[in-house]
């Protein structure tokens, strides 16, 4: 009986999304995935294209739909999209004049922690051989000592 | 030196509240406008009040207007109404798009209100809605005369709006034709 059931929930969750969106060519699909998760509703800013239920979200599933039907690359989609909505709907937008701190921050943020971890290193080390100078310094001044006491008995 | 970088942790936090602080005023749900200085995209679509009649981009350029999305559903746009139809009043050309809407409703609606658009396109599905990056009605946008988008309002148009954002332009564009 516990099979049953989920073999009648699986079917009908595989029904449900079949039915949803249809495609003359599966791999269309794949595509379709990939550009409605990585772009955003307009309208609800926190959501991509995939999650939001709004009315412009649903138009434009359809739009992407009828233009991966018409052999349209993923650039042409996104490029016709942005014509229109502006990089706001790019979750994973392009590098260009006005995108280059997003994408280089992170990297000169790790430069920036490289040459600090560098930089304490090498003074660490310095510390270190100063350490072990007055060490060795303290060890022949005992070593010294010991030995004049001894010629003192 | 030494002493100068103590005061360093300080200086970033500066530098972070300033930047933090002008960020609050930013609208973060406001997209900025691809389609400012972009001619009004081409369309063929059937006016509101005859399915018949076949209107396009043709129809719209040629003199200064303002193109407002609308629809009965949109509740902003019953505040914007009174606003437009005053505007229409004071001889400048509104051009409704209405925007995924129900025909017969649409027209009770100007029939009830006033209708203060010169005339109206019936966009069912809102493909040129898409066209034109329309996220949300009501939206206003300002022609001038050779069909060029020359500014967007998304949201409702009020006195205030009206002066801040169109009034001047409104008049240059205007002197600009003639």
């Amino acid at each position: 009986m516990p099979i049953g059931l989920a073999a009648a929930l699986f079917t009908s969750v595989l029904f449900g999304s079949e039915n949803l969106v249809k495609f003359s060519d599966e791999s269309l699909r794949i595509r379709y995935q990939t550009l409605i998760t990585e772009l955003r509703c307009p309208k609800c800013q926190n959501q991509n294209l995939a999650d939001s239920n709004a009315p412009i979200s649903q138009d434009l599933r359809e739009e992407i739909q009828r233009m991966l039907e018409q052999q349209m690359s993923n650039r042409e989609i996104k490029q016709h999209l942005t014509s229109r909505y502006s990089d706001f709907i790019l979750y994973r937008p392009d590098v260009n004049k006005t995108t280059y701190l997003l994408w280089g921050s992170p990297l000169a943020i790790l430069m920036i922690g490289l040459l600090i971890a560098v930089r304490l290193n090498r003074r660490n080390k310095i510390h270190a051989g100063s350490l072990d100078k007055t060490a060795v310094d303290q060890e022949s001044r005992i070593a010294e000592l010991l030995k004049s006491g001894e010629d003192d008995k | 030196m030494n002493r100068l970088a103590l005061f360093l942790p300080l200086a970033l936090f500066a530098v972070l509240t300033i930047v933090l602080l002008l960020g609050l005023d930013k609208d973060p749900a406001e997209l900025p406008s691809a389609l400012v200085g972009e001619p009004f995209p081409a369309f063929t679509l059937p006016s509101l009040y005859d399915a018949n009649r076949s209107l396009d981009e043709r129809n719209i350029a040629g003199e200064v207007v303002l193109v407002n999305v609308w629809a009965t559903w949109c509740f902003a746009c019953r505040i914007e109404h009174v606003m437009l139809n005053q505007l229409a009043e004071q001889g400048v050309k509104v051009i409704g798009l209405n925007y995924k809407d129900n025909r017969e409703a649409a027209i009770d609606w100007l029939k009830e209100r006033g209708d203060p658009y010169v005339f109206s396109i019936f966009d069912e599905q809102g493909r040129l809605g898409i066209d034109l990056g329309v996220y949300g009605a009501p939206e206003t946008y300002l022609l001038d005369a050779t069909g060029t988008i020359r500014h967007r309002r998304v949201g409702v148009v009020d006195d205030r709006i009206w002066d801040s954002e169109f009034r001047d332009l409104y008049a240059q564009l205007m002197a600009d034709k003639r």
